[in-house]
């Protein structure tokens, strides 16, 4: 589920009040965003990828609260850690021509 | 019926309404406004975002138009699925998607490059694919509604006339009045966190049979899909490479991804945890995996977990018919649903017609979202533009079985809405009622569902929020409805459909169950088309 919001990095864009599937966001007048419906959550991970200063951290379990803090997760570098993968923001390649899918294929048919 | 449906605090006029903004209604939107139809897309969500595709990457049945490849792919899973696919749809679906794919690389979509420096269309990645679909749909002139559920469709004494709901973001209501309606609304897994699939419940199957579609192939719904304990990441290629252990280390006999998931739910069943570890994955290949599939390995990442080396506690995660191939009965090949102006297409649409009653991936069910999403947006869009004039002048009333209010949110209603989803969770989530299925099973959870049903149908639904969601378990109780009673009927095991009392198959049930109703639910049977025998 989502987990965190850091109130340090966040721009305010609203980015992921506005592609949250599951509506688990609200927008704030004069503020940034808050996680409203945390239990809407469907651990999709789309907020993360979408956000484009990395301040959102979804915690893969589906069903219960993990606790886990923003200081921890900074700690263990895992904020930002799936957009980079996908190859979102700027300066990166989307993962999705990345030679290995070609490569994939070749060997295993995926 | 006799009221004529009010306007919403957002009302607009449109050709083609698409109802979803997965693959399968971006398609139809795209397709419609080439035609010159006015589209409007709305979604539950967000398109670009929600549905089954959005989060996750996925082969597509792309095949080079050459004879043999062509016939070795349609023979490939014509077993499998029970005999049940059609040769001229798979054709079609095959033709088309070929197209698809091909357009999209034109249009952007950044595939990997093979040896020579083409384009290998092979899969797509969620993420990219549906910012792209969002962005074509966009240049192509379709008004987007976002966060916009659908509550009820619109029809007149022609046919379906729009839809109304309510959008989630403001609480403001909105109807569209239009020539035709596109339901691409998904599949129904019934809000169990399979990835990405907390949207698809079923809402399209229950607007389809409000205004009189049948539905085809409701008993292949119990896909199930091998996924963490921990994560809600329910992508099943990779176990492939896994062996299935218990907690002291020792194999599970017969467990395994493609046949032997059985296995796995008859050892959760008896409270025995079952294990996985990804260790026939030869170490070369590794890398590639992981950058091919990167949500697979998120929740590994995140914990700290080597799948390639650790066991990992695993379970088997609902994803009924998102996965299944029961959905809208079409009667058409433009997708049409039998009804005047309504059509269905992607996973809201049955796909037995090209992989009969088992899918085994995702790739057939990318193939026939972008086809049959085509084939219904081009078909909405020649049918409400031969409309003509007359269309503005029509007044449609609502539809929902249940009369739909404007008043106020009484206390309690999203408590008692909770208590009903956990209530047809337990009908359809056990392994022992839905994957193993026993008439006894069937027909004592048929009455219970039938009682929750009832409930439901005399309760009055507010055009809220709130609403949008006592809509959607409604949704969840009609499909588990519709699933059992066509479960009960094959009395056989065929594609995905299990029974425990009838363990093979039966020459004698080489047909379609098409399926309807709400308050009575009826099951009929239904030929193959002949030229579907293959072999």
């Amino acid at each position: 589920m989502i987990e965190v919001l850091s109130a340090d990095s966040c721009i305010s864009c609203n980015q992921c009040v506005a592609v949250c599937p599951t509506n688990v966001f609200d927008r704030v007048e004069d503020g940034i965003p808050v996680i409203a419906r945390q239990s809407d959550c469907q651990t999709c991970f789309m907020c993360e990828l979408y956000c484009p200063v990395d301040a959102l951290y979804v915690d893969p379990d589906a069903e219960a609260v993990s606790g886990v803090t923003e200081a921890e997760l900074q700690e263990r570098g895992l904020l930002g850690g799936y957009r980079e993968k996908v190859g979102w923001g700027r300066g990166r390649q989307p993962v999705a021509g990345h030679d290995f899918m070609y490569q994939l294929s070749r060997r295993a048919g995926f | 019926m006799s009221v004529a449906a009010q306007k919403g605090s957002l009302y607009l006029t449109a050709d083609v309404l698409v109802i979803g903004g997965g693959p399968a209604g971006t398609w139809a939107a795209l397709t419609a406004a080439a035609k010159g139809a006015k589209v409007v897309l709305a979604d539950k969500g967000y398109c670009g975002s929600s549905g089954a595709t959005a989060p996750s990457g996925t082969g597509v049945w792309y095949v080079n138009p050459d004879k043999k490849l062509r016939e070795d792919a349609k023979a490939s899973r014509f077993e499998l699925g029970g005999r049940l696919a059609e040769d001229r749809w798979m054709n079609r679906v095959l033709d088309r998607t070929y197209e698809n794919m091909n357009r999209l690389g034109v249009a952007g979509y950044p595939f990997p490059l093979d040896e020579h420096g083409n384009q290998h269309r092979r899969s797509l990645q969620g993420p990219e694919y549906m910012r792209l679909m969002r962005k074509l749909v966009k240049k192509a002139g379709v008004k987007i509604l976002d966060h916009s559920p659908v509550l009820e469709l619109l029809a007149d004494s022609h046919g379906v006339a729009g839809a109304a709901g309510v959008q989630t973001q403001t609480g403001e209501t909105w109807s569209v009045q239009a020539g035709a309606v596109v339901i691409a609304t998904g599949g129904c897994a019934f809000l169990s966190k399979a990835l990405g699939c907390n949207v698809l419940t079923g809402d399209g199957y229950l607007f389809a049979a409000e205004a009189g579609a049948a539905l085809s192939g409701m008993e292949f719904s119990n896909a199930y899909a091998i996924c963490p304990t921990f994560s809600s990441v329910t992508k099943t290629a990779y176990y492939n490479y896994a062996s299935f252990y218990y907690e002291d280390g020792s194999v599970v006999e017969g467990a395994g991804s493609k046949r032997g998931r059985s296995v796995i739910a008859r050892n959760l069943l008896a409270g025995r945890q079952v294990f996985a570890k990804l260790d026939g994955a030869p170490e070369d290949l590794q890398p590639l995996l992981r950058v091919a599939q990167t949500n697979f390995f998120l929740p590994f990442d995140r914990l700290g977990i080597n799948p390639f080396k650790d066991a990992f506690p695993v379970t088997l995660r609902l994803e009924g018919t998102v996965r299944g191939t029961g959905g809208i009965r079409i009667t058409d090949e433009s997708c049409g649903t039998g009804v005047p102006g309504l059509y269905a297409a992607g996973d809201a649409a049955t796909r037995e017609l090209i992989c009969g009653g088992f899918t085994g991936g995702g790739s057939h069910n990318a193939a026939w979202a972008m086809s049959s999403g085509s084939f219904a947006g081009e078909g909405a869009a020649d049918y409400a533009l031969s409309l003509g004039r007359h269309a503005e002048d029509r007044t449609p009333s609502g539809l929902s079985s249940s009369s739909l209010v404007e008043q106020q949110v009484k206390p309690g209603t999203a408590a008692r809405t909770a208590e009903l989803v956990s209530a047809v969770q337990a009908e359809v989530k056990p392994y022992d009622i839905n994957l193993f299925r026993t008439e006894k099973g069937l027909t004592s959870s048929l009455d219970r569902l039938g009682g929750l049903w009832k409930e439901q149908r005399n309760t009055e639904i507010q055009r809220t929020p709130e609403g949008v969601k006592a809509r959607e378990v409604q949704a969840m109780t009609a499909t588990a409805r519709w699933m059992y009673s066509s479960a009960l009927a094959r009395t056989e095991t065929r594609g995905m459909h299990k029974r425990e009392d009838y363990l093979k198959i039966d020459e004698q049930q080489h047909h379609r169950l098409i399926s309807g109703g709400l308050d009575d639910v009826w099951v009929k049977r239904e030929e193959v088309a002949k030229e579907s025998v293959l072999l």
